[in-house]
């Protein structure tokens, strides 16, 4: 009896070191996974034992792109990065150019960026956390919320006249002084915002099985973190109280006053709560903006050979119709040299890497995504975890298509 | 970084890894080394695992072609963010024979960055484990971003870049 017993044990041994596993292609395009995205999932039953993402289904070469390109018209490239929060694209790309050229630019125009890249945080992040709950079977929340998505769009139509790929600002400053339905748009959202994220918290903050869906759920360490060059609230939600507005301020961020939150364990859920502070840091800093907003100073720097003057001197005055004609074509020179200029993004540091030679275009545009840095944890990630869990890992980490393949 | 940091951390590299230093400048207050293609992975083992300089963050790794077209390069931005420095490693080789020793043992996170080079670039970093093409399709047989490969086809009759071309 004993030795069969034995015997039989040993039949199961064998049998494990025979498993199969079973192949599970999740992607390209998968309804859960917001975005194209191919991962070769290796599966034991539910459990993933090792994934293979491939990425670049979306590539558009706008490295490539760029190198052709005056200065002027990258700015559009960068609007395709990290769609759901172009303005930042936006205004960093503006600010390297800056940079380059050693634009000095007015307090006030530093302040409506600070607004307009404010806003465009707090559209990035509901979106992201919306989608979690959505990805954890909480529909409501996402539907209840994304309308306010839709005032912040209202607020940048009225500043640049696009919503999703906007294009906004100038190298320089704003294209136009902003309305002041601008001012009011803004006004009603930061009175009504709160209330209605509050609404959003209470749906899922303390939610039992919403707690007990994202804790432990893709959890990253502090340090592996650091490794694999974690930025943003990736890197914040695993205990690192890095931000690129703090360590390296642009755009005067000195000036205000803010909290950096930061979680503890990196899962899930304390990327979700970092994301949640954040939106309401994020509305801080712009009723600091509103409130500090100097009076003078108008709506763009001095700089006559890259900001394009008024139509009425460019059809009276020769000078500005030279100017005109020479940024049109992009035949402004710039001075040669290489520049890294960061800015915090949605997502992470967002990283702009230019070497000019002097010429109408860049010599070398490099873009730090960090997305594609830090999506290459994934597998990593998600190893060992239930399949459903890696779902919402993937859409916790905010991994935008558009960054990711760029 | 002010001068004066520089000229510190230019002189412990110095001691530590003789003769690895090509320049070292400071355009736009940004401390730039170029380095020795020989020396590379000694700097960075040697940035990364000092105590005092500590630069435990990769921000960014990418290739460039040097101006006369005839050389490539890869450059580092590191981070240190205790101290909040920040660094650029440069180092370049020649483009027919672009190997490099790889930093994924130094950096995990190095990986993908890498690999994003090699697809743009073809620059083979040694010793990395799964150097393949990244973004684009695994059958291309060119390396797009190098100078070599304008933007458009120059066949084309129709258009005159003539004036505005680069």
């Amino acid at each position: 009896m004993a030795k069969k017993e034995k015997e039989s044990v040993k039949q199961t041994d064998d049998f494990v070191e025979e498993k199969e596993y079973s192949i599970l292609n999740l992607g390209p395009t998968h309804p859960a996974t917001h975005g194209i995205f191919q991962n070769v999932l290796k599966m034991d039953g539910e459990i993933i034992h090792e994934a293979t993402p491939t990425v670049g289904y979306i590539h558009r070469a706008f490295e490539k792109l760029a190198e052709r390109r005056p200065y002027a018209q990258i700015t559009t490239l960068t609007d395709r990065l990290n769609y759901c929060s172009s303005p930042i694209n936006n205004m960093g790309w503006h600010m390297t150019v800056e940079k380059l050229i050693g634009a000095k630019l007015p307090k006030r125009v530093e302040y409506m960026r600070v607004i307009v890249m404010e806003l465009s945080r707090i559209a990035d992040h509901l979106i992201c956390n919306s989608v979690i709950g959505v990805d954890t079977g909480a529909m409501t929340g996402f539907l209840y919320i994304f309308q306010w998505r839709e005032k912040i769009y209202d607020i940048y139509e009225s500043i640049c006249g696009a919503r999703l790929t906007t294009n906004m600002g100038r190298i320089g400053g704003f294209e136009r002084e902003w309305p002041q339905k601008t001012w009011d748009l803004i006004d009603s959202f930061l009175k009504n915002y709160p209330k209605a994220l509050q609404e959003f918290a209470n749906l899922l903050e303390r939610n039992k099985i919403f707690m007990d869906r994202t804790i432990n759920c893709g959890p990253i360490s502090a340090e592996m973190a650091l490794n694999y060059s974690f930025t943003g609230p990736n890197l914040r939600a695993a205990g690192v109280d890095y931000d690129v507005r703090v360590a390296t301020p642009y755009s005067s961020y000195e000036d205000f006053n803010f909290t950096v939150p930061i979680g503890t364990s990196g899962d899930t859920y304390d990327r979700f709560m970092v994301r949640q502070e954040e939106m309401y840091q994020s509305m801080d800093i712009i009723k600091q903006a509103i409130k500090n907003m100097p009076k003078e100073g108008g709506f763009h720097a001095d700089v006559p050979d890259f900001y394009l003057p008024p139509k009425e001197e460019v059809y009276n005055n020769m000078e500005a119709l030279i100017y005109h004609f020479k940024i049109v074509m992009g035949e402004t020179d710039v001075p040669k040299g290489e520049i890294y200029h960061s800015v915090e993004g949605g997502n992470g540091e967002l990283g702009f890497y230019l070497q000019s030679d002097g010429g109408r275009t860049p010599f070398r545009l490099h873009f730090r995504r960090p997305c594609f840095i830090y999506y290459q944890a994934y597998p990593e990630m998600i190893k060992g975890s239930m399949l459903s869990d890696a779902i919402i890992t993937m859409s916790s980490m905010n991994v935008i298509a558009g960054e990711l393949d760029a | 970084m002010s001068q004066d940091l520089l000229n510190k951390l230019t002189e412990s590299i110095n001691q530590n890894v003789a003769g690895a230093i090509e320049k070292a400048e400071l355009p736009y207050d940004f401390a730039t080394f170029t380095i020795h293609k020989d020396h590379i992975h000694e700097v960075l083992e040697f940035l990364r695992s000092d105590k005092d300089w500590n630069f435990h963050f990769l921000t960014d790794l990418t290739g460039f072609q040097t101006a006369d077209e005839k050389q490539l390069g890869v450059v580092y931005h590191l981070h240190n963010m205790m101290k909040n420095i920040r660094v650029r490693i440069k180092t370049h080789f020649d483009i027919n024979k672009p190997e490099i020793p790889t930093a994924t043992d130094i950096w995990p996170g190095a990986n993908w960055m890498e690999r994003e080079t090699y697809d743009f670039y073809g620059v083979k970093f040694k010793g990395h484990p799964n150097l393949k093409r990244i973004l684009n399709v695994d059958e291309m047989d060119i390396f797009p971003l190098r100078k070599e490969y304008p933007l458009e086809d120059q066949q084309r009759e129709d258009k005159s870049d003539k004036m505005f071309g680069r």
